[in-house]
């Protein structure tokens, strides 16, 4: 469980990122921290490995508090994938790259090569095994540094803004990977924009604005209501905003996406 | 009158077997939106560096075929002339912009190009104001937002007044709201200055209804391009494509016997479409 007490955070030079957030992410569930540019989101999540620590309150990690704990120890527990993977990649070649944290956290070297052989098969960069990061494309790159993430299988999965640069196939491939481990019980939490992504995965949206948590809830709840993603920036999933006009969402049954949308239409006129 | 035409154009780059661009054919007339998808690594990225000439001066390799733009063959113009003809905008603003103020950002182009001060004094008020920044004029790009950051990256290649601007993934990082205003911008810019956009985007949703024609390209070749409504009724997702959620819904209803007479592209089409259609019919 990340739980986060009355954090306040300012960043040196006197910008305050972060006021009284309260919140509370059990373990297994799926939640998308949503929200304008600079609305206080990667602050947060940089708070769960301790990698920024509150300037007051407190963050507690399966009951650690992250001002006592060292960043190492819960980078372990707490994985993040940064935006831009050209701050996290380093290594020579892709396979050192995903190597790396394995071999710091200590794992055995057949084991190592085990994770590394399937995690390059999921993300589809095999070929790559032996290139340099750099040669690889934008979208590329950011699966290679979730890959080097998910291959010491921390219990936390932070992704910030995981569906940047990536094409349709690549974004599907990433939802059924994270509906996935989820049901498996990792808790996964994304820092995003992408409405039309929230939309399909339907997890609990926090939404932020000015350092503060301004709703949270169901993604069900939360995405449908223009004013309030509007007050963030944000807009409604073109399918819910079509439905609103239309008068489509029911009690219990808010559409989303185009499966909840072609459901209730067919039966509206075809069956029913 | 075509401003761009390239022509059997195959290239791969320097040290690689693998040709990125396969027989790309491609003519762009003066004044059209053009959005180019296609999934990664498909040669999108590949193709706009050869309309300024990025491609064969500054990453090197093997080409094959021709490339015009503006009557000029980019393979032998130097990449400073072609600068002035085609602006381009990236991803990241941030790794475009690098001077203390955005005055000085605006003025780096048109400098480089030895264009008079006044003139450049002129065309920054005038960039400033078609993107609605002039108010950030003083202030340091590096403190701005990620959605000013590329107001300014776009004003930058504004003031060079190029005859068309390429931009790859502007609003990758911006959020929705911002992305819109951005794309609104894009329409703005092309339909009162007659400015050519070519503009490369994953995210179909907000910028198909923009464009005159989308391409779209798979294992370096252009496999499918045409009017949006067009282009959405054919099957895509062998190229790894996906129409937007609004043609989607409409192409899978129409799968299932309902008749619409053509897809709508946005929230408000869709929306009068079905209504004309099926509302009128009592729901019981």
């Amino acid at each position: 469980m990340i739980e986060v007490r009355n954090v306040y955070f300012t960043y040196p030079g006197g910008v305050e990122a972060l006021r009284n957030i309260n919140l509370t992410i059990d373990r297994g569930e799926f939640t998308a921290i949503m929200g304008e540019n600079g609305a206080g989101k990667t602050t947060l999540i940089k708070m769960f490995n301790g990698l920024l620590k509150p300037s007051r309150g407190c963050v507690l990690v399966d009951g650690i508090d992250t001002r006592e704990a060292s960043v190492a120890e819960l980078s372990r527990k707490v994985g993040i994938v940064f935006q831009n993977p050209e701050h996290q990649l380093f290594a020579e070649t892709i396979e050192e790259e995903i190597a790396f944290a394995l071999r710091n956290f200590g794992f055995p070297e057949d084991e190592v090569a085990r994770r590394i052989d399937s995690i390059l098969k999921f993300t589809g960069l095999e070929r790559y095994r032996g290139s340099s990061p750099f040669m690889l494309s934008g979208g590329e790159k950011k699966r290679l540094a979730l890959a080097s993430i998910l291959v010491f299988d921390p219990d936390y999965l932070v992704l910030d803004e995981p569906t940047i640069g990536q094409d349709p196939e690549q974004k599907d491939k990433l939802l059924q990977f994270l509906v996935e481990v989820n049901r498996r019980g990792k808790t996964v939490i994304m820092v995003t924009h992408d409405v039309e992504f929230v939309a399909e995965c339907k997890p609990r949206v926090i939404l932020m604005r000015k350092g503060e948590i301004i709703a949270d809830g169901s993604a069900d709840k939360i995405l449908v209501d223009e004013n309030l993603m509007k007050s963030t920036s944000l807009l409604p999933p073109q399918i819910s905003a079509f439905a609103s006009k239309l008068n489509l969402h029911r009690p219990g049954c808010t559409i989303l996406n185009v499966d909840d949308a072609f459901r209730i239409l067919v039966d509206l006129y075809i069956g029913g | 009158m075509s401003i761009v035409s390239i022509k059997n154009l195959w290239f791969r780059y320097r040290g690689s077997d693998n040709w990125v661009l396969r027989d790309v054919s491609l003519k762009v007339d003066r004044g059209e939106f053009i959005v180019i998808t296609g999934k990664s690594g498909c040669g999108k990225t590949t193709l706009c560096r050869c309309l300024n000439g990025l491609i064969p001066h500054f990453y090197e390799g093997e080409l094959k075929g021709s490339i015009t733009v503006a009557g000029l063959d980019v393979t032998k113009t130097p990449v400073s002339r072609m600068a002035s003809i085609v602006g381009m905008v990236f991803q990241n603003p941030s790794s475009q912009l690098f001077m203390l103020t955005v005055e000085r950002d605006v003025a780096f182009g048109p400098e480089n190009l030895g264009v008079p001060r006044d003139e450049i004094l002129r065309r920054i008020d005038w960039a400033l104001n078609m993107l609605g920044i002039s108010d950030l004029r003083f202030r340091a790009p590096h403190e701005l937002s990620g959605g000013q950051q590329q107001r300014v990256a776009i004003a930058a290649i504004l003031a060079m007044q190029p005859q068309i601007i390429v931009l790859d993934e502007p609003t990758a990082y911006l959020d929705p709201y911002t992305s819109l205003s951005i794309f609104n911008l894009l329409k703005d810019l092309n339909s009162k200055l007659g400015l050519t956009v070519i503009l490369v985007e994953h995210k179909l949703e907000l910028a198909s209804s923009l464009a005159d024609r989308i391409i779209v390209m798979d294992g370096g070749r252009i496999v499918v391009e045409g009017g949006s409504r067009e282009v959405f009724m054919k099957d895509l997702s062998v190229y790894g494509v996906k129409p937007p959620s609004i043609p989607r819904l409409f192409l899978k209803l129409m799968g299932h016997g309902f008749r619409f007479k053509e897809i709508p592209l946005t929230v408000e089409e869709a929306a009068e479409i079905l209504r004309e259609v099926y509302l009128k019919v009592d729901r019981g």
